[in-house]
């Protein structure tokens, strides 16, 4: 299994890492089981997403992704970063290898997790905008 | 870059300069068949009987023709277990014991097994990584056809007791095969003391070549054909010898017998100083018992991080090491062998494994403890986990 470039640079450069004092909206995504959780932390303001960092618990990939959602999505506005996919992701980091795209899917989750926390703090009902949050689909743990 | 530490022997080791040299005749000027009858025949026979009976006496078989060359460990593994499911179906014994943490050339043999009307029964190796003899003794059954158990483990490095075990086994009349990949070589293995019946073994774990290895079978015991054809390996195993390969094998497990004095001493001195240091890290274990345990073998982990970007982070600083078995990295689930031991998915999936060997130096280990350490704050400064195990603490 061999990382490209991209995603090794964003890897050992991460961006816009770290936690947000006074966000205005955090989203976190999967559990420590799986051996991922990404935390998305974001400033808004005049729906414009002003500010995004996070923080990351998982393999070169997962922090990989995560560093390259944040730059997706900076400066763009709500709806501009609601269109953001995990196949956008992945392309901006020239592909991952197919044991690793669930971390692209954790990702764009991730942002939408930030969204929805925005949403539900101006007391607005973020399901019909963010839509539902999913979280990584190939992670199928049975309950024990 | 500026350092390179090769810090994964138990996944394989460098080809010795010795093998190395005891090999190359064989790949150029003496290509004959070892099964032709002239002169060139009989060079290469030679030498494959040369190698036969000095693998036999390092590992102390009481007979040269008890060794039987084959392409690795996994090979020697599934000839054994499936061999001696046959033996045992022929009485109506389709019982099989082993442990929760054996290499997977041995536990999917036994899926398979199971699939076709075996019963398979995993011993625990409990918080310590250890097989416990009274669990053996009462896990034994009158229709159980073999118990195969590690010898060490290649992840944790703990070694079993081998010589107890077969001697339960046998009391009971069952077979006793060891998968002693991880110690040939690296440990004083006398076979004839251990009293195993079956032993599996591989060259380039104890730097000989990749691609052979070998499978004791005691006197006496009839495994069937593992490939037809020709009468090579006594007609058990067909197919034209792997010369340079066994030539190599034999030289290299010279080598490693003879410096294993030394070197195991200080491969334990670099394996206790990396543990005991590693230790003072807030939230750090030793997988594994200390004491049963091979000499170059590390294994440990840190909470709050995951051992994938731990090994990316080494590896930019020239430590090549790994996490879990690296048969296992292409899955997403920790290792198995960590959850037999009982960690929690999430502390598994930090785990380390260092493992040594002749190549090492006490220098090496003060690199990787001069660079670990920051790797791993890094990691954790940057992990909601460990935010989390932090701030659970706090209240």
């Amino acid at each position: 299994m061999a990382y490209s470039e991209k995603v090794m640079d964003h890897f050992t450069n991460p961006r816009n890492v770290g936690e947000m004092e006074n966000a205005d909206g955090i989203g976190e995504v999967g559990n420590p089981k799986c051996g991922d959780i990404m935390k998305m932390y974001i400033k808004v303001d005049n729906d414009v997403i002003t500010d995004v960092s996070f923080k990351t618990f998982g393999c070169g990939a997962a922090i990989a992704t995560s560093s390259m959602a944040t730059e997706l999505v900076k400066g763009k506005t709500i709806p501009e970063a609601l269109q953001l996919t995990n196949k956008a992701v992945m392309e901006a980091l020239d592909g991952l290898p197919p044991v690793k795209v669930h971390c692209s899917v954790l990702a764009e989750q991730a942002i939408k997790a930030a969204l929805s926390d925005y949403y539900q703090k101006q007391g607005i009902d973020p399901e019909p905008i963010v839509g539902k949050i999913s979280e990584c689909e190939e992670c199928h743990f049975e309950e024990e | 870059m500026s350092k390179f530490v090769y810090a994964d022997n138990a996944a394989t080791t460098k080809l010795s300069a010795r093998a190395f040299e005891a090999m190359k005749p064989y790949l150029t000027e003496y290509y004959g068949n070892p099964s032709s009858l002239y002169h060139i025949g009989a060079q290469t026979r030679q030498a494959v009987d040369n190698a036969r009976a000095e693998i036999a006496a390092l590992l102390n078989a009481s007979k040269p023709n008890e060794i039987f060359f084959v392409s690795g460990g996994s090979e020697a593994d599934n000839w054994a277990i499936k061999g001696a499911a046959e033996i045992g179906a022929r009485k109506g014994k389709k019982h099989i014991i082993s442990s929760k943490f054996e290499h997977h050339a041995v536990l999917h043999t036994l899926e398979y097994l199971e699939k076709h009307g075996y019963e398979i029964t995993l011993l625990d190796v409990h918080e310590d990584g250890l097989v416990r003899p009274e669990e053996l003794e009462n896990a034994l059954r009158d229709d159980t056809a073999l118990v195969t158990i590690m010898y060490a483990n290649n992840e944790i490095g703990t070694i079993q007791p081998i010589k107890e075990l077969a001697a339960i086994a046998h009391q009971h009349k069952v077979l006793f095969h060891t998968d002693a990949v991880q110690a040939v070589g690296s440990i004083p293995v006398d076979i004839q003391d251990l009293g195993v019946d079956l032993l599996s073994f591989s060259s380039h774990k104890f730097h000989g070549p990749k691609g052979v290895g070998g499978l004791y079978i005691r006197k006496g015991i009839r495994l069937p054909n593992l490939i037809h054809g020709g009468a090579q390996e006594r007609g058990l195993r067909a197919g034209t010898e792997n010369i340079p390969g066994i030539v190599g094998t034999a030289e290299a497990l010279k080598e490693s017998v003879e410096n294993m004095p030394e070197r195991n001493a200080r491969l334990e001195k670099i394996r206790d100083k990396i543990m005991d240091q590693l230790l003072k890290i807030d939230r750090s274990r030793v997988n594994g018992d200390r004491t049963h345990r091979l000499p170059g073998n590390v294994n440990m982990c840190f909470h709050g991080l995951e051992g994938e970007s731990l090994l990316l982070m080494l590896d930019l600083k020239g430590v090549e090491a790994s996490s879990g078995s690296a048969c296992t990295s292409g899955s997403l689930d920790p290792s198995h062998v960590l959850l037999a031991i009982g960690l929690p998915h999430e502390v598994a999936h930090g785990s380390l494994r260092l493992s040594f060997s002749d190549e090492n130096t006490e220098e090496d280990a003060d690199y990787i403890l001069e660079i670990l350490p920051p790797i791993i704050d890094r990691l954790r400064s940057m992990s909601p986990l460990w935010e989390k195990i932090i701030s659970s603490d706090k209240k």
